[in-house]
This record gives structure tokens, C-alpha cells and sequence, in this order.
């Protein structure tokens, strides 16, 4: 069997040109299958986390989806507002920690402008409950200063002391812009990865204010209200779109998402965002499973060509295959040694093509953290990669079968003397 | 009375799928020690008298003896067995296995067959000195020992494939058309050594060939037409 063994990679070893080819397209095609579900499984887990520590995200009574996509994702308008209120109760409700008011409806070149208050950059958390951190600058504090994500900065190339101005609704064309009163970029958020790199904070006093000469969503003709005299106004919001809650503790969060679901004055929904976000991911996640399901074919197909090698190599080998029957080796040490081949060939692509998949993320995983903000954990091997292995493993060991029977039957049917 | 190293009795064969039957042996018989020629022109059924002694085909009527081992009421696993213990082959050409070194081509036989492997641990001090005693032997210079057997010469490459065929010291020596792919003085050669180092182990040599000028230096000669009973033009493949 030991012996077996050695002849199988010593055959081996004779063909390495063809067979070394062929190791390297296995080695590619699993680096590629365990690569794309590393990337879905860390986009997954950071699209998840999102965000974290908030324990109830609030909004008008709507599917938890979609409070999600816009309290969290900011994609989409929310069909209600929340008064201020209900904002009020809710932040001095007892089991109530902390809350971050969102208000959100304008836009800055088709990203999506946030009115919120400075508790945001105290509470708001993602991914292992990361704090929001600043690349530059600091936190609003003037009625017209304005902080923004890392994408924003990065593809409007802002600066800290740059004047930007809003546009009222959400879309890039056809809309109407607070032109006259500008903003001044006084912070700029590192990267996250989350929808936040894409987003423009200002106060909820800002959100007011830029719309004072404004009525129905449309501008007052002929009425304008100059930035410094803003401030004269009173500038307390009425109405906020959404609130991220968080909680004394975490044991209280369904007794308080019946407060706001059963709360009198208007119809809200409290959503738990893990759950929320989970749902969520099932509807994008799609294209994610798609692209798993064709790198899987890719090591399928990695796995018919180098049965297909094995076999064509076969004809060449009867010669070989009828010496070693004449020196007693039986029709079984003839299927396991041919067998073996391709079990040796896919076992060795395997361990190449993690060693390749290591090493790539090892030296791409900065580039691809400060491009996409994806974050690849640096790794090995998982528990769930071990299981995509073993599947691989499993299914090159039936195929393995499939020459190892080839030869099994010649060796029967040569006997001795092969008939070339 | 000494049993028969070989005991052919009432023997026929005929290849599975395909129509008549080609072998029809009566009786054949060879003692330790004997040494045979068998004439047949190819189409005459040699290989599949060879694949029939060596247990890799089963008669469809009659018995084959072995040292007196029935084989046809063996398993295929248990004369896969008794091949790799008592018998060694040497084939036309292209005998060795190209990924072997020579003398690693020569213990071939002691991987597959405990027997062999004592026996020639017995007969040598070690597995790689009785290899390196036969080699030398069939004049194979020490220092071919290790080459890959791919840069050898074809008389060369039968000589190594003679050395396989004899160390463990079996009792059957096969020997198919050794010496077709040799010219007419090599050949000789080959066959003197060969014999020699038959007697000297005292083996059973069997000699199949379609060149019966080679017959001389053996003890005994058969022709296997007039020893199987279906003619030769009935099995024309």
C-alpha cells in the first residue's frame, strides 16, 4: 500500500508537465471558490454589522425593510415622519440610554444629506461596535458646518474648510439648491465600509434652516431668509425621520419596542436592526450566492479536466499498468494507484491554491479595506471554508474513481500483454 | 513422485465477446529444472497461453497447475498471489517502468511478493545487494545501477527485466519474444545468460518465440500449433 503510494507519485512526478498544469488550474479554481465565498462572507458580515449597539432603530409604521433602507442605508424615502414629539417621549423614556435622531430628505450630488445631532459621533457604532472615527477635523458645532463620509470627500475631493451646498430632494439631476446657504466641511469621517462613507451629516438645526423660506417642498417666491439671520429663528426641529435607540440594557428591548409599537399618539414600528438586516441580506445576498454557485462550476470544470488528463494519460500507460500486473499487483492496486493520481493531484491543488488565497488577501486585503472598506480578515482556513473543502474533497474523490475503473478494466482485459 | 512444476490438463480458453474458442490444449507438463522452447508464429495463441499460466485469464474448461496449485479453483486475488511469488516475467520490450531507476525496476518484483523480498534478503545480504549481485550477473556496469532506466539500451533494458524476472528466485521463468527487439548476436548472449541463470536457481524456464532458430541450448521443445488443437487460421485477429 506504502509502496503503491510512492509509485503513484513517482508516476506522477514522470508526467509533471501535464499534470502540473493541471494542479494549477485546480489550485486556481479552489482559491477562486474559497476567495468569492470569503468576500461574501465578509461582505455579508460587515453589510450586517452595518450597524451595531443600537438596540431599536424607530420610524413611521412601515416594513422593517424598508425603515431599515433608509434609516440605515439611506436608500429610498420614508413615507411618514416622526413629530418631535414622539422623539422627545421615546429619548426620555427610563430604559433609554442614548438616541440619535436622523432627519432625512435632501441631498448633496446624489449623496444623501443626514440632520442629525453630535450624539451621533458619540453613539453611532458598526461593524465589532467600532465608534465612528475622524480622518480629519472635528465634529459640527456651527448651525452651517457640515461633516462628510470618507467616500464623499474622496470622489468630490473635499477638504476640510471647503464651502458645499445642498439640493433639496434626493437624486443627482433637476433639483433645487440651498444655494444660498453654504456649508463648510468641518470634519471628515475615516472609512467604514457602511453606508455612513457615503453620507453628509449637519445638525437638525441645519435641516431647519434651509428650509425656513421654504413651504410645500418648494421655495417661497420672492421671500428669502439670509444665512446669518437664520440663527434668529427658532430653529427646534418638528419632525425627525428616524431614530436609532439605544438601551440601559439589552434585556429591555422587546418591552420597549411594544412601547413604540403601541404607542398612542402616531403609528411607528421599532425594528431590532440585526434581525432587520438579516432579512435584508436575503434579498441582496442573491447575487452573492450566484457568483458562489459559478465558481463552484469553475472547480468543476478544473476537476473534468484533470480527470479528463488522468484518462488520456491511461492509453500511454497500459504498457506500464501490464508490468506491474506481471509482477503481481492485482486489479485492485491497479484501481487504487490510478486513483490515487487524481485524489493526490486535488489534494495538493487544494492546499496550493489556499496557500495562493492566503497569501493574495495578505497583500491586497489594505488595498481592498481602503477602497471598498471591506474588511478581509487575515486567515487560513474557517470552519465553514473547511466544509466547501471537504465538499471539493468529496466530490474529486468520486470523480478519482472514474480512471482508477478505466484502468481496473484494462488491466482485466490486457491481462499480460496489452494490445497498443 | 515430485509434482509438476507446470501441469496443463484438457485445456481451452476463448476470449470473453469474442467467437470461437482459440486455445485447445490435451496436456503439458515441465519439471523443475526443465527448460522450454515454444515455437508458435504470432496469432498462435502465445499471449494468451502466457496470460492463461500467469492466472490473469480463466479457462473456460480444463485445470492449470502451478506447483500444484489448482488456479482454477483459486480466487483472482489468490493467483494474483501466486504469480507474484512463483513466477517471473520477461517481456518482449519495453519491460521496465520508465520511472523507475534500474535498480529500483529490478526490486519491483520483492514490492509485490513477501516471499520474493525474504527469499532475496536471504540469498543477498540486503534487498539492494542481491539486486546489485544479479545486475552484475547480466553484465549491467554498477554505475547504470541508479540511471533511469530510459537511458539504457534495449539489450540493456532485457538484461535489467531478466534480473526482475529472477530475483526472489521463482520457480517459473516467462519469457515472451525476449530477445525480438535484439540483432542475431545479442540474442545469443541474452539466451546463454538467461539459461545460466535459470539452471543456477534451478527454475523452470519457459521460452515462447516465433524464431525457432533459437531453440538450440534448450531441453526441451514444443510447438504450439501441433499442441493446440484449433488451428492457427481460425483465430485470425
Amino acid at each position: 500500500m506504502k509502496y503503491l503510494l510512492s509509485l503513484a507519485v513517482r508516476s506522477a512526478w514522470n508526467r509533471k508537465l501535464t499534470l502540473g498544469l493541471t494542479l494549477i488550474s485546480m489550485a486556481l479554481s479552489v482559491a477562486l471558490l474559497v476567495g468569492v465565498e470569503r468576500v461574501r462572507q465578509d461582505a455579508q458580515d460587515s453589510f450586517e454589522q452595518s450597524v451595531s449597539g443600537t438596540d431599536l432603530v424607530v420610524g413611521a409604521r412601515t416594513s422593517p425593510v424598508q425603515l431599515m433602507l433608509y434609516a440605515v442605508f439611506h436608500i429610498g424615502d420614508a413615507t411618514n415622519n416622526i413629530h418631535w414629539q414622539t422623539y422627545k417621549d421615546i429619548a426620555s423614556n427610563p430604559a433609554v440610554a442614548w438616541t440619535i435622531p436622523v432627519s432625512m430628505g435632501d441631498s448633496h450630488h446624489g449623496f444623501p444629506v443626514v440632520g442629525t445631532t453630535t450624539d451621533y459621533f458619540a453613539h453611532f457604532h458598526y461593524g465589532e461596535s467600532a465608534p465612528l472615527a475622524f480622518a480629519s477635523g472635528i465634529p459640527f458645532a456651527g448651525l452651517f458646518d457640515t461633516v462628510i463620509g470618507a467616500e464623499v470627500a474622496d470622489h468630490l475631493g473635499y477638504h476640510l474648510g471647503d464651502k458645499i451646498t445642498l439640493s433639496h430632494g434626493t437624486g443627482d439631476i433637476g433639483l433645487t439648491e440651498h444655494a444660498d446657504k453654504p456649508f463648510l466641511v468641518t470634519g471628515i469621517l475615516a472609512r467604514t465600509g457602511t453606508p455612513i462613507d457615503r453620507t453628509v451629516h449637519v445638525s437638525l438645526e441645519a435641516i431647519e434652516a434651509i428650509h425656513l423660506d421654504w413651504q410645500s417642498g418648494a421655495k417661497i417666491p420672492g421671500f428669502s431668509i439670509p444665512a446669518e439671520f437664520a440663527s434668529k429663528f427658532d430653529l427646534t426641529p418638528k419632525e425627525v425621520t428616524a431614530i436609532l435607540v439605544g438601551l440601559k440594557s439589552r434585556a429591555g428591548v422587546f418591552k420597549m419596542q411594544r412601547f413604540v409599537n403601541e404607542y398612542h399618539a402616531e403609528p411607528l414600528l421599532a425594528v431590532l436592526p440585526g434581525v432587520a438586516l438579516d432579512q435584508l441580506w436575503q434579498v441582496v445576498g442573491i447575487a452573492e450566492r450566484a457568483l458562489l454557485a459559478v465558481s463552484g462550476m469553475v472547480v468543476v470544470v478544473g476537476l473534468c479536466g484533470l480527470i479528463a488528463v488522468i484518462l488520456a494519460s491511461l492509453n500511454e500507460r497500459r504498457r506500464e499498468l501490464a508490468i506491474l500486473r506481471s509482477v503481481g499487483a492485482r486489479p485492485l492496486d491497479i484501481f487504487l494507484l490510478l486513483s490515487a493520481e487524481g485524489l493526490f493531484v486535488t489534494l495538493s491543488g487544494t492546499l496550493i491554491g489556499m496557500v495562493l488565497l492566503t497569501a493574495v488577501t495578505a497583500i491586497f486585503a489594505p488595498l481592498i479595506q481602503a477602497h471598498y472598506g471591506l474588511i478581509i480578515a487575515p486567515k487560513f482556513i474557517s470552519f465553514d471554508e473547511l466544509g466547501l473543502l471537504g465538499i471539493v474533497m468529496g466530490i474529486s474523490l468520486l470523480a478519482s474513481l472514474a480512471p482508477g475503473y478505466g484502468a481496473y478494466k484494462l488491466s482485466l482485459s490486457d491481462g499480460l500483454t496489452p494490445r497498443i | 513422485m515430485k509434482t509438476p512444476v507446470i501441469q496443463i490438463k484438457d485445456l481451452a480458453f476463448r476470449y470473453p465477446k469474442a467467437g470461437g474458442i482459440c486455445i485447445d490444449i490435451q496436456e503439458l507438463n515441465a519439471d523443475a529444472g526443465d527448460r522450454l522452447f515454444i515455437y508458435g508464429p504470432s496469432g498462435s495463441g502465445k499471449s494468451t497461453l502466457l496470460g492463461l499460466l500467469g492466472g490473469v485469464l480463466s479457462p473456460e474448461r480444463g485445470t492449470i497447475s502451478l506447483l500444484g496449485h489448482e488456479l482454477t479453483k483459486m480466487t483472482p486475488p489468490a493467483r494474483d498471489r501466486l504469480r507474484a511469488d512463483h513466477i517471473g516475467f520477461v517481456f518482449q520490450q519495453f519491460n521496465l517502468i520508465p520511472y523507475l531507476s534500474v535498480t529500483d525496476n529490478v526490486l519491483l518484483s520483492c514490492r509485490f511478493s513477501s516471499r520474493r523480498r525474504n527469499r532475496a534478503i536471504a540469498s543477498g545480504k540486503s534487498l539492494l545487494d542481491e539486486a546489485a549481485r544479479l545486475l552484475d550477473h547480466l553484465d549491467i556496469a554498477p554505475e547504470l545501477r541508479h540511471r533511469p532506466v530510459t537511458q539504457l539500451s534495449v539489450g540493456q533494458q532485457q538484461r535489467v527485466a531478466a534480473a526482475r524476472a529472477l530475483i526472489g528466485g521463482p520457480e517459473i521463468v516467462i519469457a515472451d519474444e525476449p530477445t525480438s527487439a535484439l540483432d542475431a548476436e545479442r540474442q545469443t548472449a541474452f539466451l546463454d545468460l538467461l539459461s545460466r541463470e535459470c539452471i543456477a536457481a534451478n527454475a523452470t524456464l519457459l521460452f515462447v518465440s516465433h524464431d525457432r532458430r533459437l531453440a538450440s541450448g534448450f531441453n526441451r521443445e514444443i510447438s504450439l500449433p501441433s499442441l493446440n488443437l484449433v488451428q492457427a487460421e481460425q483465430e485470425a485477429a
